[in-house]
């Protein structure tokens, strides 16, 4: 299977001899294979990666790797990749390509950054990726340039919990980091966590079950995670706000709460007790569709374990435009738990300074602020409820296309394929149109790439070294990203790319570095850590043991420096800090509300390309409640089609089966990838996102986070005689 | 039976599927075959709750191996010091024999070498002091090897974990 088809990079970055040399090494990196960055130990032999597995250094992962981070030798050794920089000839999309060397790609691409700056200001240009932990490269290079405009993936996946966090207590939901260990009973709002898989949560999660801790898992599907779970509540769809209004109210009544903490820590309990006074479990009933009895008796079951009860506020909760509440009263349940920076608990995450440490040096303070220029999406300004750090990507598309409040001509989009990951890609293609300059860097062929103007090959991530990273947690650590083989293709490392296009815009001081060590020595510089640290490890811990803050010196660093119930920031933004519960409609006939997750094996768009994960991938197959599939004349394994309001339809075989609540159908996502050159990828079953029709500008105004799942989908039989129109290619 | 012991702990399992995936990256194999297989049925109604059917099909390494006495070449064979039943490939002539005679269809056939591949528990691995690799990079350790009888048995040692969990959640105190 494996290929020695080496392309040329002689002479480019990385292909020095150490990494072609014969014997064996080993390197510990991170892992590539989706944004979860698990830390990894690299065998080379030969210049050839022969093995990967968990770094062992750290005792949470082991050596255990996913699905997806074996499958990177698979990656690693397959051609159907970007191998050079590709600049599109003729209309966008369109498919056709030209090679071009690095040189005339950056060129093309400083030209049409002139061109940009010439009609829009610095403030014109954009870059989105996918956040995490080395975002500093991507927010210095937009600094640089003069832009306030980085984006992380969020509008489609933590905005809302992230926001809700911000409002509440201060920092983001990132910070808060569940005590699994320690924890009696952890409530689940559709966080699957054993198939949207972080391998160190799931480890702990599984571990944390086998010694008696509870789990209640709410979902309209039961997913693996419910399979797993001691409780699941089959819920109406999008009704988890009513849930956790009438969870709030019972735990007040039961006095299930842990009111030392909450008279210490928490402002606005009048404010909650008036938002929640009617919302009984009786109230919730026909909401949610729980018997009230149910509410009930979990407060009576968790007022035994307070407060070792952990509420997960989730991750991707771009799911309807009340998700942030929902996020927002999982955080408050764990205020009134008291659980917050005890063991079983959230502990809060740490900055090396904690420890009597010094973080890593930022690039981003090596150019100026861009503080006279508001964000484009009003984050931070206009809408002081969005963090301006991660700002609301599909504003950036509504400015592409109407030029309000100022037009954005240039966009980069860096391993970050919103055209997969937003809904409605056709309605962010005609914003996209109006670009004078879209580039797609990423180590595959996306959506976004095949849509771009220049397709720049970024190095894998085992041909490439990142700036170093820093994650706070309850010991704060550095990580390293560091390069095992060298390059099979003229690819480049991000560090490098980003310096090459910001030199060429007479930027030179941002980036200045001539290897990855020197960039390195810069951001360590004073942390009392070095590079070969760094690299005998992989992971460099700040310190001994965690140390958890006395309780008579928490302090959250919100305006009342109390976690806020009655929220400041809302207030500020004209925005109810726990609004009433808005009613959902029962869809009817052939509507249903169209719900997506992934299976384990499967990273969003970019693992079905993957020879490994490809054979892994389900047959994409869409959940149906008996209860509504009869009456369409719709039977276990018969073939259905699928539309959602737009010109794109699709087919798939029904499976029907109880476990789906009958409101809702549900399918994987990641499907229906149209690039011709991922030829395993391509046409292969249904894009749910291209079902989400008209759903790119239709968010939360509280959180930012697009309403995915409000999409309303209709279903039938098909047709026997037709076969294999749009997007059923699987069956 | 072989000397060892592939436990597979179905209620840690979380179904993953990344043993399939180790395994294939320890043997270099591209689609199609897969030496070991998780077979997941469900969800069922267990109690009212939804409950996943986990099953972990590796080889069963017999005692008196039908893929051996099968094979026409005696590619297929036992290793005498510990049982484990494997595939000399230089012998494989690609016949499928094995893939017939197998009660459970354990060997696999592979496309690239046109020859038979299977699980011999990573005997590569084993010989250089290794676990397979399976067991090795497992994401919740419901996998574990070792000598029959010397390898603690997870159901009992769970089992025991939880009786005292629900004893000291209900007194009410904390755990020690």
């Amino acid at each position: 299977m494996r290929m020695d088809t080496m392309a040329s990079n002689v002479g480019g970055v990385g292909a020095g001899d150490c990494y072609r040399n014969s014997g064996r090494r080993t390197v510990y990196s991170m892992c590539g294979m989706c944004a979860v960055r698990c830390p990894i130990e690299v065998t080379v032999e030969d210049g050839r990666v022969v093995w990967l597995q968990g770094n062992p250094h750290d005792k949470a992962i082991g050596a255990s790797l996913c699905a997806k981070g074996s499958a990177g030798l698979a990656f690693e050794f397959d051609d159907q990749r970007p191998q050079t920089p590709l600049i599109c000839m003729g209309t966008r999309g369109g498919g056709k390509w030209r090679r071009a060397s690095w040189d005339e790609a950056l060129d093309y691409i400083a030209d049409k950054l002139h061109e940009t700056i010439d009609a829009f200001g610095g403030r014109g240009i954009a870059l989105s990726d996918r956040g995490g932990p080395f975002n500093d490269l991507t927010r210095t290079f937009v600094q640089a340039l003069g832009s306030p405009n980085y984006f992380n993936h969020d509008a489609g996946c933590g905005g809302n919990v992230h926001n809700a966090a911000r409002s509440i207590y201060g920092f983001g939901h990132e910070g808060l980091i569940p005590d699994l260990g320690h924890a009696k009973h952890l409530v689940l709002y559709g966080r699957n966590l054993v198939e949207s898989l972080m391998v160190k949560e799931a480890k702990a999660f599984m571990a944390a079950m086998a010694n008696g801790m509870r789990c209640t898992y709410i979902d309209p599907r039961a997913s693996l995670t419910a399979c797993k779970a001691t409780r699941y509540w089959q819920v109406r769809p999008n009704s988890d706000y009513a849930l956790n209004l009438a969870i709030i109210h019972e735990v007040l009544k039961q006095e299930a709460y842990d009111k030392d903490f909450v008279a210490r820590f928490v402002s606005g309990m009048d404010y909650l007790r008036e938002a929640v006074k009617d919302t009984t479990p009786e109230w919730q009933e026909s909401h949610t569709g729980l018997p009230a009895g149910q509410i009930r008796a979990f407060v009576k079951e968790i007022a035994a374990d307070v407060p070792r009860v952990v509420f997960h506020p989730g991750w991707m909760s771009a799911r309807h435009k009340q998700s942030f509440y929902v996020s927002r009263t999982a955080l408050i349940l764990n205020a009134l738990m008291g659980n917050i920076e005890i063991p079983g608990g959230f502990v809060l995450g740490k900055p090396p300074e904690h420890y009597g440490r010094k973080g890593l040096n930022h690039l981003t303070d090596r150019v100026p602020k861009v503080e006279e220029v508001w964000r484009v999406d009003g984050a931070g300004t206009a809408r002081p409820q969005w963090d301006p750090e991660i700002g609301m990507l599909h504003q950036a598309f509504a400015a592409m296309e109407t030029g309000q409040p100022y037009g954005i001509g240039a966009y980069f989009a860096y391993r970050h394929d919103p055209l997969t990951g937003l809904p409605d890609p056709e309605a962010t293609k005609r914003a996209l149109e109006k670009l004078k300059l879209l580039v797609s860097i990423d180590v595959r062929y996306s959506e976004m790439g095949w849509f771009a103007d220049v397709i720049l090959p970024e190095a894998t991530y085992l041909e490439r070294a990142n700036i170093l990273c820093q994650m706070n947690g309850p010991v704060p650590v550095f990580a390293m990203r560091d390069q095992a083989i060298a390059p099979r293709f003229d690819s480049r490392p991000a560090w490098w790319i980003f310096r090459e296009i910001l030199r060429r815009m007479g930027i030179k001081e941002a980036l200045d570095f001539e290897t990855i060590e020197e960039l390195w020595n810069y951001q360590l510089d004073g942390t009392g850590v070095t590079v070969s640290e760094m690299r005998e490890a992989g992971i460099v811990g700040l310190a001994a043991a965690p140390k958890l803050i006395p309780r008579n010196e928490l302090r959250f660093p919100t305006p009342s420096g109390k976690i806020e119930i009655e929220s400041e920031i809302l207030k500020q933004a004209g925005l109810q800090s726990l609004p009433a519960y808005v009613p959902k409609e029962a869809p009817a006939g052939d509507n249903f509300t169209l719900l997506f997750a992934k299976t384990a094996t499967l990273a969003h768009g970019q693992s079905l390309n993957n020879p490994l994960l490809n054979e892994r991938a389900p047959e994409q197959v869409l959940w149906i409640h008996p209860d509504r599939a009869t009456p369409l004349g719709i039977g276990d394994g018969d073939e259905v089609e699928i539309t959602g309001g737009g010109a794109y339809s699709g087919r798939l075989k029904a499976r029907v089966t109880p476990w789906i609540h009958p409101e809702a159908v549900f399918m994987l996502h990641g499907y229906g990838a149209t690039v011709p050159l991922a030829t395993r990828a391509l046409g292969r079953g249904v894009a749910d996102q291209r079902l989400q029709h008209g759903k790119l500008y239709d968010f939360d105004p509280a959180g930012g986070g697009c309403a995915m799942t409000e999409t309303i989908v209709r279903i039938k039989p098909a047709a026997a005689t037709v076969k294999n129109t749009v997007g059923g290619g699987n069956q | 039976m072989s000397t060892y012991i592939l436990h597979h702990d179905e209620a840690s399992c979380i179904s993953c599927l990344a043993c399939e995936v180790h395994c294939k990256t320890n043997k270099d194999l591209g689609p199609g075959p897969d030496p070991c297989k998780i077979v997941t049925i469900g969800p069922l109604d267990v109690g009212g709750q939804p409950r996943m059917r986990i099953v972990f099909m590796p080889c069963f390494h017999c005692e008196d191996p039908w893929c051996v006495r099968a094979c026409p070449t005696g590619a297929m064979q036992r290793r005498e010091k510990d049982g484990i039943v494997f595939v000399q490939f230089s012998l494989c002539i690609g016949c499928k024999s094995c893939i017939a005679a197998c009660p459970w269809g354990t060997p696999q056939w592979d496309p690239d070498t046109r020859k038979v591949v299977k699980c011999d528990y990573c005997k590569d691995r084993l010989d250089a002091g290794l676990q397979p690799a399976c067991v090795t990079k497992c994401v919740t350790g419901c996998l574990s090897f070792g000598v029959a009888n010397e390898l603690p048995d997870p159901r009992r040692e769970r089992y025991a974990r939880q009786i005292v969990a629900e004893d000291w959640l209900g007194s009410g105190q904390e755990k020690p």
